[in-house]
C-alpha cells in the first residue's frame, strides 16, 4: 500500500489528489474566516485567539504544513519523472493543443508562484501571530507599532495598507485562482469521480471554487486597502 | 509433370464432413507438443488468431510481422462486418444458406468442402469474439445486432461501428499477446521473411531479414505457417495497406508450393475515385454505404458533361434523369449486387461515357434517399465516420451531395494452394486466412474475408496441424546451420546485394507505378486473350528493365524501406506475369475475372462450366521459364452450379 | 502547390539527429499530406540521396503505424485524424512545415521519423487481454450487454496504439493509451472478471517502462486521432484505486 503511493504513478497521483483537497477545503475555511474581518474585526481576533498556540490549532497548523509539504514534493517529484518520460530531445515546435488549458500545463510554476506567496504569508502574519505564542511571547512589532499576537484584524490593517502588499497578494491570489481551476476538477479526475457528462459540471465547479476564493480574499485585501487609503485621506 | 494434388476432401454427407475428419485426424499430446516448434509468418487475423491458438495448445510459436506491432496488419482496415450463421434475426439464416451464398457468389469455383466448414465454423467465430471483449453492434434489448451485405439476402454480418477489422484484429491480438506473455509465442515485429527454407522435400524454417538491423537472420522449425496476406499491390494502386505484399508467398511458390487461382482477383465496387496521377493508394469506403446508399450516373450525356465542367452540382439533377444502374438490371438485388457485378456494371457505364467526374471514372453513391426515408441523424449514426472520411479526402459533404465511387482493387481469391487440411503442397508449410486459396472462389463476398481469416486461424489449423506434427514428435529441434539454410541465406544475400549494386535511373515506385498501370489496363476488370498476352509481354520486358534500371538507394545492414520495395517488386514483376497467364488459360467468365470474349448477351459474365470446373494450380519451373499447370477439378457433389442470377 | 519542409533526420538509434529543409513544388491540394512525403522520396532517390524514414501503412487511418509530428501537433493540424488522413488543402501555398518524430523517452528513434513502440506492446502483453482460451467460450448472445455499455466499451476500443497520446503529452504519460484498453474491457461483463489485476498490471508494466505521470492537461485526447476521451482515464483510475484499495 504505501509502496503504491510512492511508486506507482496513479498512487502519487492519488496523493497530490488528497493533499490538494484537503489544501482547498482549508482555502475556504481560511477565506471565510478572512471575510469575518471585513464584517467584524473583533469577531475575527475572536477566531484568532481560539486558533493561538494551543494543542488543537498547533496540530492542525502541523497536519496543513505537511499537506502543503507533501503537494509541494511529489509535484516535485512527479516532474522529475515526467522530465525524464518526455526524453531529452524536445519538440522543435509547439503548440497548446485546443482546449487544454495554460494552467494545467504549467501547474508546477503557478504552484512555486502560490508558495512564495504562502511564506510570505507566513513572514507577514504567521510569524506575528501563532509563532509568538508558541516562543512564548504574546506581542510583536510590526511597523514601529506593538501588536498582540492576537489581534489579526490591526495585523491586516497594517499589512494592507501598503500599495506593495497588495499588489503582492493579489498577484498570489490570481496563481491561486489559476492553480485551482485546474486542480480542483483534475482531483476528482485522479480519483477517478469523473466522466463526459462531468466534465463540464466539474470545470464549472472548479472555475466557481477558484473564483469564489480569489474574490473572497481580494475582498479582505481590497477593504482594507480602501480604509487605509480612506484614513490617510481623512 | 506436375503436382499430384490430393485436397484430402474427407468423404460423406456435406455437413458431417469436418466433424467427421476432426474425428479421424491424429493428434500430439501435451508433451510432445512442448518439444514442437512453429512459425507463423503474419499476424492478420489468420496468423495472430493462429499463433494465438498454437501458443494455447502448448506449441512454441514464432511469429513474424513486417510492421513496428502484430496490432497493424492489414486486417485491421477491414471495415463492414464478419458473416456467421447464427440466425439471431430468425430470417431463415443457416449454415447451409451461408454455404450456398458463399459458393454462389464465388462462382461455383471453390471446394463445396472447405465452403460448408467454413460456414460451419462461423458461428463460433462469433462466440470467440464476444468472449474476448470485441464489442460488436448492439440492440437496446443487449443482444447483437446484424446488417446486411451484397450478395445475400438474410442479415447476418456482425460489426463493431466501421471498423469491424479493426476489433477483431485487436481480439486477436490480444489472445496472441496472453500468449507472448506466458511465453508460448515469441513475437518477431518488423522482420519481413525473405525465403522459405526446405529439407527433405519439407518446409523446416525461414530466412527473415530484420528490418531495423538489416540483419539476415535463420529460425527453424517444425511446420511452417503462412499467413501474409493478398497480392493486390501487384496493382500499385489498391486499397491494401502500402506494405501488403505477395512476396513470402512467391517464395513459397518459388520453392515448390502450388499457386492456385492468381488471376482471381477483387475489385471492390465502393472506392474513393483516383485523383490525379502522383497518388499512392485508393481509398475503400465501407461497402455498408450500399445497404441505404443508391448508386446512380445521369441518363443523358449533357448532364454529364454539364457535371464535370461543374456547371451542375449532383443533386440538381432530378430523379427522372438519373439512371439507378443497379436497381434497373438486377431487381431483385438491387444496390446490394455481389462486389464483382456492382464493380463491372460501374466500368460499363462509364464506358459508355456516362462517368460523373473529370477522368470520367467515377459514379454516384447518393443517401438522398435514405436521408429523406430515416433522417439525417440515423445515417449519421451509421456512417458517420465513413461520411467524415469522405469529407477529410474530398472535400465533398456526403450529407450535401452524393459520393463519388470508382473499383479499385481490394483482395485476392487466388493464393497458395491447400488441401483441406490448409496444407501447401510442400509437406509442413500451411497458408491460411488471404495467402490461400480455399474458400472465395472466383469472387469473395462481403464480409466473409474476416470470416475465413479467423476460421482458419482459430478453429482449423489448430486441428489440422495437428496430424502432421504427430509424425514429429521424435524429431529434433531443427537445426539452421545446414546446407539449406546457408543456400537459402546466401540467395537472399545475393538478391539484396544485386539490387543495391544495379544504381539505375529508375525508382522502385516508378517501376512500380508501371507494372500498376499494364495490369490495370490489360489484367483488370475486364481482360481479353489480346490484352493479356500484352501485358504478359510488357511484364517480362518491364521486369528486365527493372534489374537493369532499378535504383535502390541505401545499405543493406539498416533500416532501409527502398531496399524493402524492391524486394516486393522483383517478385510483384513475375507475380503479374502468373497472374496474366492464369486468366489468359481461363477462357470464361466467372466472378472477378471478366474476359470479355466470354459474356452474355445482357453483358453478363458466363461460365465455361464444361472445361474450366477447376483450381488452375501453377507450379514454378525456375526463372523465365513458364510455369506448369495442374488442375485441381472441383467437384460439385451438393450444389448444382447455375448461371448467377440477381436480378429475381 | 509548393512547400519548405523541415525535417528531422537522424541516421539510427545512435546518431544524433538534426534537421534538414527540403523544398516540393506542384503538390496538388488533394494530394495526402504521406503522398506529398512519397514524392519527396521519390525525388530524393532520383538524387541518388536517402530518402526520409517514415512508418506508415494503411493509409485509412486505421493502423496506426502513421506517426508524424507536424507543426508541432501530433498527426499534424486536423482534430481527429491520423497523419494519413490530412490533405496538403490543410495548409497554406508556400507554408514552411517542421516534421519531427514522436518525443518520448519510451518511444526511441530507430531512424528518422521512425520511433520504437513496442512499449504499448508491452503494456498490453502485460494484462490488455481476457483470459479465454479459443473455443471454450458460451454463446455470443448468452450474456446481454446494454448497448450504452457496448457503445461504450466500442468507443474506448478505437483506440489505434498509435502513440500520439504519450507523444503529445508534455509529461510523456501513456495514461489515455492504457485507460482506452482497460476501460473497453472493464465495461463489458466478459472483460470484469480480472479487471482488477488487468489494471494494477498494465499501470505497472507502464511505470516500468518510463512513461509519465498523467497530470490532466486533456492533450492526448485533443490529439487523439480517435478523439478517445480522458474519461477512459478516470475509469483507469477508478478501476486501478478500487483494485488497490482491496489489496
Amino acid at each position: 500500500m504505501s509502496c503504491f503511493l510512492t511508486k506507482s504513478s496513479l498512487g502519487k497521483k492519488l496523493v497530490m489528489s488528497i493533499t490538494g483537497a484537503f489544501l482547498v477545503l482549508f482555502i475556504l475555511f481560511h477565506m471565510s474566516m478572512n471575510l469575518t474581518a471585513i464584517i467584524s474585526p473583533d469577531g475575527y481576533n475572536a477566531i484568532c485567539r481560539f486558533l493561538g498556540a494551543n494543542w488543537y490549532a498547533l496540530a492542525g497548523t502541523a497536519v496543513l504544513a505537511l499537506g502543503v509539504l507533501v503537494h509541494f514534493l511529489y509535484a516535485l517529484m512527479l516532474t522529475v519523472d515526467n522530465y525524464r518520460a518526455r526524453g531529452k530531445q524536445r519538440y522543435a515546435v509547439t503548440v497548446t493543443e485546443p482546449g487544454v488549458s495554460w494552467a494545467s500545463k504549467n501547474m508546477l510554476v503557478i504552484g512555486f508562484i502560490v508558495l512564495a506567496g504562502l511564506l510570505l504569508h507566513l513572514f507577514n502574519f504567521w510569524a506575528k501571530m501563532q509563532l509568538v505564542e508558541v516562543l512564548g511571547g504574546h506581542a510583536s512589532v510590526v511597523g514601529g507599532h506593538t501588536v498582540a499576537a492576537t489581534d489579526g484584524a490591526a495585523l491586516i490593517a497594517y499589512t494592507f495598507s501598503k500599495w506593495y502588499y497588495v499588489a503582492l497578494y493579489l498577484l498570489w491570489f490570481a496563481a491561486l485562482w489559476f492553480h485551482l481551476t485546474h486542480g480542483v476538477w483534475s482531483m476528482f479526475q485522479t480519483v477517478g469521480w469523473a466522466n463526459d457528462t462531468w466534465y463540464p459540471r466539474l470545470k464549472c465547479i472548479a472555475n466557481v471554487v477558484a473564483t469564489l476564493v480569489f474574490l473572497g480574499f481580494a475582498a479582505v485585501v481590497a477593504v482594507y486597502f480602501m480604509k487605509s487609503c480612506c484614513s490617510c485621506c481623512a | 509433370m506436375g503436382f499430384k494434388l490430393d485436397a484430402k476432401i474427407p468423404a460423406g454427407e456435406l455437413a458431417q464432413k469436418w466433424s467427421n475428419h476432426k474425428a479421424a485426424i491424429r493428434v500430439v499430446s501435451p508433451a510432445n507438443k512442448r518439444k514442437l516448434d512453429i512459425i507463423v509468418v503474419g499476424t492478420g487475423l489468420g496468423g495472430a488468431s493462429a499463433a494465438a491458438s498454437l501458443g494455447e495448445l502448448g506449441y512454441n510459436v514464432k511469429v513474424f510481422c513486417i510492421q513496428d506491432s502484430p496490432r497493424r496488419a492489414h486486417s485491421i482496415a477491414a471495415q463492414g462486418g464478419i458473416n456467421a450463421a447464427k440466425n439471431y434475426q430468425n430470417d431463415n439464416d443457416s449454415v447451409y444458406r451461408l454455404f450456398y451464398d458463399t459458393i454462389k457468389g464465388g462462382d461455383y469455383r471453390a471446394r463445396e468442402a472447405n465452403v460448408y466448414r467454413l460456414a460451419e465454423v462461423s458461428n463460433l467465430i462469433i462466440d470467440q469474439c464476444v468472449a474476448q471483449g470485441v464489442p460488436f453492434a448492439r440492440e437496446y434489448g443487449g443482444l447483437l445486432a446484424n446488417r446486411s451485405f451484397g450478395g445475400a439476402q438474410v442479415s447476418r454480418t456482425f460489426y463493431a461501428r466501421g471498423q469491424t477489422g479493426q476489433q477483431l484484429l485487436l481480439g486477436a491480438y490480444a489472445a496472441l499477446n496472453k500468449e507472448i506473455a506466458a511465453g508460448s509465442v515469441k513475437s518477431y515485429p518488423r522482420h519481413e521473411m525473405l525465403d522459405l527454407v526446405i529439407e527433405e522435400g519439407e518446409a523446416r524454417g525461414i530466412i527473415a531479414r530484420n528490418l531495423v538491423t538489416g540483419e539476415i537472420e535463420r529460425f527453424g522449425a517444425h511446420a511452417v505457417v503462412l499467413a501474409t496476406g493478398g497480392y493486390g499491390n501487384v496493382f500499385f494502386l489498391s486499397t491494401n495497406a502500402m506494405a501488403s505484399n505477395g512476396s513470402a508467398a512467391f517464395q513459397c511458390y518459388r520453392k515448390g508450393a502450388g499457386f492456385a487461382n492468381p488471376c482471381f482477383t477483387q475489385i471492390h465496387p465502393t472506392c474513393i475515385p483516383k485523383h490525379g496521377d502522383q497518388q499512392s493508394k485508393l481509398t475503400l469506403m465501407s461497402e455498408s454505404l450500399r445497404n441505404d446508399g443508391r448508386i446512380w450516373v445521369p441518363k443523358k450525356l449533357e448532364d454529364v458533361q454539364a457535371l464535370r465542367t461543374g456547371k451542375k452540382q449532383p443533386s440538381e439533377i432530378a430523379e427522372e434523369d438519373r439512371d439507378y444502374y443497379l436497381e434497373r438490371r438486377y431487381p431483385a438485388f438491387g444496390n446490394l449486387v455481389p462486389r464483382d457485378v456492382a464493380s463491372r456494371a460501374a466500368k460499363e457505364r462509364c464506358d459508355a461515357g456516362f462517368g460523373v467526374n473529370e477522368t470520367g471514372l467515377a459514379v454516384f453513391l447518393d443517401f438522398k434517399t435514405a436521408i429523406e426515408r430515416l433522417g439525417k441523424e440515423i445515417i449519421k449514426q451509421r456512417y458517420g465516420n465513413l461520411f467524415d472520411m469522405y469529407e477529410e479526402i474530398t472535400d465533398v459533404s456526403p450529407y450535401e451531395q452524393p459520393m463519388q465511387i470508382f473499383p479499385a482493387v481490394h483482395y485476392t481469391m487466388g493464393g497458395i494452394w491447400v488441401d483441406y487440411n490448409l496444407m501447401t503442397t510442400i509437406p509442413g508449410l500451411y497458408a491460411i486466412g488471404e495467402a490461400n486459396f480455399s474458400d472465395h472462389g472466383a469472387n469473395r463476398l462481403g464480409a466473409s474475408a474476416l470470416m475465413q481469416g479467423l476460421a482458419d486461424g482459430y478453429f482449423v489449423l489448430p486441428y489440422t496441424i495437428g496430424d502432421y506434427l504427430s509424425h514429429k514428435i521424435q524429431a529434433p529441434k531443427v537445426k539452421t546451420d545446414t546446407p539449406a539454410f546457408d543456400e537459402a541465406e546466401k540467395g537472399v544475400r545475393e538478391k539484396i546485394a544485386k539490387l543495391l549494386s544495379i544504381n539505375g535511373k529508375q525508382t522502385v515506385d516508378d517501376l512500380h507505378r508501371r507494372l500498376g498501370s499494364i495490369m490495370w489496363e490489360y489484367v483488370g476488370m475486364a481482360r481479353s486473350k489480346a490484352s493479356l498476352e500484352k501485358a504478359i509481354a510488357e511484364i517480362q520486358a518491364l521486369r528486365k528493365e527493372f534489374w537493369k534500371d532499378v535504383k535502390v538507394v541505401g545499405r543493406a545492414d539498416g533500416f532501409n524501406v527502398e531496399l524493402e520495395k524492391a524486394l516486393r517488386l522483383a517478385d510483384f514483376l513475375e507475380l503479374g506475369e502468373l497472374m496474366a497467364r492464369d486468366a489468359l488459360l481461363r477462357e470464361e467468365s466467372c466472378g472477378g475475372h471478366f474476359r470479355i470474349e466470354h459474356q452474355t448477351e445482357e453483358g453478363e459474365a458466363k461460365r465455361d462450366d464444361e472445361h474450366f470446373v477447376y483450381a488452375a494450380v501453377w507450379e514454378y519451373k525456375g526463372p523465365d521459364q513458364e510455369p506448369e499447370l495442374t488442375k485441381e477439378p472441383l467437384d460439385f457433389e451438393f450444389v448444382h452450379p447455375a448461371q448467377r442470377n440477381y436480378k429475381d | 502547390m509548393k512547400f519548405t519542409l523541415k525535417i528531422w533526420r537522424q541516421k539510427d538509434a545512435a546518431s544524433k539527429g538534426a534537421f534538414e529543409t527540403y523544398k516540393v513544388e506542384n503538390i496538388s491540394a488533394d494530394t495526402s499530406f504521406l503522398e506529398m512525403l512519397d514524392i519527396l522520396n521519390n525525388n530524393l532517390v532520383h538524387e541518388g540521396k536517402e530518402p526520409v524514414a517514415f512508418d506508415h501503412d494503411c493509409r485509412e487511418g486505421i493502423c496506426g503505424m502513421c506517426s508524424l509530428h507536424i507543426d508541432g501537433q501530433a498527426h499534424g493540424p486536423s482534430q481527429g485524424a491520423t497523419t494519413c488522413q490530412i490533405y496538403m488543402r490543410k495548409f497554406e501555398d508556400g507554408a514552411t512545415i517542421t516534421i519531427e518524430p514522436w518525443r518520448s523517452a519510451a518511444f526511441p528513434v530507430i531512424k528518422d521519423l521512425v520511433v520504437n513502440r513496442s512499449a504499448y506492446d508491452q503494456i498490453l502483453q502485460a494484462g490488455g487481454f481476457i483470459s479465454v482460451r479459443t473455443n471454450s467460450v458460451p454463446d455470443a448472445n448468452a450474456i446481454p450487454i446494454p448497448k450504452a455499455d457496448a457503445d461504450e466499451s466500442m468507443d474506448a476500443a478505437a483506440c489505434i496504439g498509435c502513440g500520439a497520446c504519450a507523444a503529445t503529452c508534455k509529461n510523456g504519460s501513456a495514461m489515455l493509451f492504457v485507460a482506452a484498453r482497460v476501460s473497453s474491457l472493464a465495461k463489458l461483463p466478459q472483460g470484469r472478471v480480472e479487471a482488477a489485476r488487468r489494471a494494477k498490471a498494465m499501470v505497472a508494466k507502464m511505470d516500468e517502462l518510463g512513461f509519465g505521470n498523467c497530470t490532466n492537461t486533456g492533450a492526448c485526447q485533443a490529439e487523439c486521432p480517435k478523439s478517445i476521451s480522458i474519461a477512459h482515464i478516470a475509469r483507469l483510475n477508478r478501476e486501478f484505486l478500487s483494485a488497490k484499495l482491496e489489496d
